[in-house]
């Protein structure tokens, strides 16, 4: 691991019409480094997030990943070919899952690394396992999405990113949609891909799990990143009174 | 495009159209008439009518309309019904789309909400009532968008008459495209008029719809 | 002149045919619409202008009058043009596009009813466009269509019965061939309708079983 910086952006500002949902926002996250966002809702972390993979493309400012700039300005040909190769390298995961409900959890899985990285069928299938079995779902292979539990799609979202092997993961309240009693199986899976360093941001409305997992959190609140530092610095001695406020909401819980 | 054709055609289309337009009205009369009657049979009490109903809707939508033309019109000598073409048509399509109305008047009736009968019915309204007066009115409402459905499918269903020689616009842009050789134009000026008939019948449907919705 | 349907056995074998024909008719014009009412609703949905536009008033025209007419422009449409097809091709080309254009209101109604979830899951993978739309969009949307797309098939079947008026030997044809040598136009005719009543029940039942055969994977 290096502390050379992985995922850059830079003056990242975006509003609709005269509404700013980011004003100026700058982060660096390194290698292997788990970052958690969080904020009330309406504070732009989602739209932060979704600027990372060109989702939510960022009125002014810069992304980076490495040394490629991701939100290029391109003639709209190349900017197509060109978001659609950085997409490859960077995971996404959900709160509503978006599985394929038309394709079993393997053509889930193995749709894009097929399309995308030419692999063979068998390569492809040996991938879907090796990524279910991970995520604990081997058994559920050849099901369609509509059999599965909640819990159980959001494993199978998480095992068909990391199947095109990303190099960064995006987690979008990733257990937000979930029954209370299937959030648990969902952090385990993320638990077991920090273990691994593998680089992942956040956004979550989980405080515990933030705090135990993640190395950095920053606080956001109406489009600026009003706090940020290791959770032990967040969570017990934060700063900020719109911090302080915040938490106290959602930690008493 | 043969304009000088158009307006010397033009006249017999206009009276063909006028053809099609009494045919319209005519099947949709009898349609209707067939679809209340085969609703009412469909869910009546006694199982006999059900399935008369059933029978009727089952037999004329899974067999052709043109069949059903052509058994009326050539066969119906041989049982001892003789009518022109004109009437043969207009009965055998008005039957025939009468057990397609029969489920839309039946599907309308069966969605208005089961707890308005029950309430009707704890009221002491007897069923006939709770059905002429709570139920019917309710259904109406949502039966006119899918019958108009129907009723766009049996204006251009008309054109089935025309291979029993009924002179409407079918059979007088046939006859024109076979003296003619001009089956571009034939087609464009029956089709122009086919589609006034059927936009203006689908715009006084989406009126109905609407002042059905503001009450 | 009452009814005698002895004399139908006899004509067994050339009802047969013409059923055999009428299924051959209903498959290859319902593959077409299938096919057709897909590329029809994408052209209408997504395509340039200059292509989107005639398509849109093609389906204007052929929504808003009646088959059989529509039959005669492509027979003899064709044949002015120098395009002599055979009567079954003509016949299947007309079935197929009337129906195409039908089934294209049907998907382009629900390719813009998928989830935008739908996009953003295949596009954060990397997918393109128009990979999106053929792989996960296209197939969705159709998916949810089957039912009322079936009906059209069932309406099809049906209404492969007009060919007969362009000469196409099938069914209704068939009957006619036997009815001008036996002079027994109810018998045959209801003979025929007997053999379009099995075909349909057929059709429904198989409908049904594709239907809850894809019921998981919507």
């Amino acid at each position: 691991m290096t502390d050379q910086a992985f995922v850059t952006i830079k003056n990242a500002a975006k509003s609709f019409g005269t509404f700013e949902v980011l004003k100026d926002i700058n982060l660096t996250v390194q290698r292997g480094q788990i970052v958690a966002i969080i904020g009330p809702s309406g504070s732009g972390k989602s739209t932060l997030l979704r600027a990372i993979n060109e989702l939510d493309p960022l009125s002014s400012g810069e992304v980076w990943l490495e040394d490629v700039q991701i939100n290029k300005k391109l003639p709209y040909r190349q900017y197509e070919a060109h978001v659609n190769q950085v997409r490859q390298d960077i995971g996404m995961v959900f709160q509503h899952f978006n599985l394929f409900p038309h394709l079993t959890v393997r053509g889930n899985i193995t749709l894009a690394p097929r399309m995308l990285k030419g692999l063979s069928e068998a390569e492809a299938n040996k991938l879907a396992e090796e990524q279910l079995a991970k995520v604990g779902l081997s058994e559920k292979i050849d099901e369609y999405p509509s059999r599965l539990s909640g819990g159980q799609k959001q494993r199978v979202a998480i095992a068909r990113a990391l199947a095109m092997k990303p190099k960064v993961m995006l987690f979008d309240e990733a257990t937000s949609a979930l029954d209370p009693e299937l959030v648990e199986e969902v952090n385990q899976v993320m638990k077991q891909l920090a273990e691994e360093h593998m680089t992942m941001i956040i956004v979550t409305h989980e405080m515990d799990f933030a705090a135990s997992v993640c190395d950095r959190v920053l606080f956001m609140d109406q489009g600026v990143v009003v706090e940020e530092g290791p959770p032990s610095v967040i969570f017990q001695n934060p700063e900020n009174e719109r911090t302080r406020n915040f938490l106290r909401k959602h930690l008493s819980r | 495009m043969d304009l000088d054709l158009i307006l010397r055609v033009y006249p017999f289309f206009l009276e063909a159209a006028w053809v099609t337009i009494q045919l319209s009205v005519l099947t949709a009369l009898l349609g209707l008439t067939c679809g209340a009657l085969g609703a009412a049979a469909r869910m009546s009490r006694l199982a006999l009518f059900r399935w008369i109903g059933a029978v009727y809707v089952s037999l004329w939508r899974g067999t052709p309309a043109l069949i059903q033309v052509f058994i009326l019109y050539f066969g119906g000598p041989q049982i001892g019904i003789q009518l022109d073409s004109f009437a043969a048509g207009t009965i055998a399509l008005g039957v025939n789309i009468g057990a397609y109305m029969t489920e839309t008047i039946r599907g309308a009736i069966i969605s208005v909400d089961r707890g308005q009968t029950e309430a009707a019915r704890t009221l002491g309204m007897s069923r006939w009532e709770t059905m002429r007066k709570v139920v019917l009115p309710q259904a109406a409402r949502m039966m006119i968008r899918p019958l108009g459905v129907n009723i766009n499918a049996l204006i251009k269903g008309t054109a089935l008459v025309a291979p029993i020689s009924v002179v409407e616009l079918t059979y007088t842009a046939q006859r024109f495209i076979g003296s003619t050789y001009k089956p571009f134009e034939m087609f464009l000026l029956a089709g122009l008029l086919y589609m006034i008939i059927i936009y203006a019948v689908g715009h006084g449907i989406n009126w109905l719809d609407r002042r059905a919705r503001i009450t | 002149m009452g009814l005698d349907f002895s004399v139908v056995p006899s004509y067994f074998g050339v009802l047969l045919m013409g059923a055999g024909w009428t299924i051959a008719i209903t498959i290859c014009a319902g593959i077409l619409s299938f096919f057709g009412g897909i590329v029809f609703a994408v052209i209408a949905l997504y395509a340039h202008w200059a292509l989107r536009l005639p398509v849109r008033g093609f389906a204007f025209l052929f929504m808003g009058t009646p088959l059989l007419l529509q039959l005669f422009l492509i027979y003899f449409g064709l044949i002015q043009i120098g395009i002599d097809l055979p009567a079954f091709v003509a016949g299947v080309i007309g079935l197929g596009l009337h129906f195409a254009v039908y089934n294209s209101e049907l998907i382009q109604a629900s390719i813009l009813a998928v989830d935008k979830g739908q996009y953003e899951g295949a596009r954060t993978l990397g997918l393109s466009r128009g990979q999106t739309l053929r792989r996960i969009v296209i197939p969705q949307a159709v998916r949810a269509v089957i039912p009322p797309m079936g009906n059209n098939m069932i309406a099809l079947l049906k209404d492969s019965a007009l060919v007969s008026v362009i000469g196409v030997m099938e069914l209704t044809l068939a009957a006619q061939q036997a009815i001008s040598r036996t002079y027994r136009p109810f018998e045959f005719y209801l003979a025929a309708a007997f053999c379009y009543y099995i075909v349909n029940l057929a059709l429904e039942a198989g409908l049904r079983h594709l239907e809850r055969r894809i019921a998981a994977s919507r």
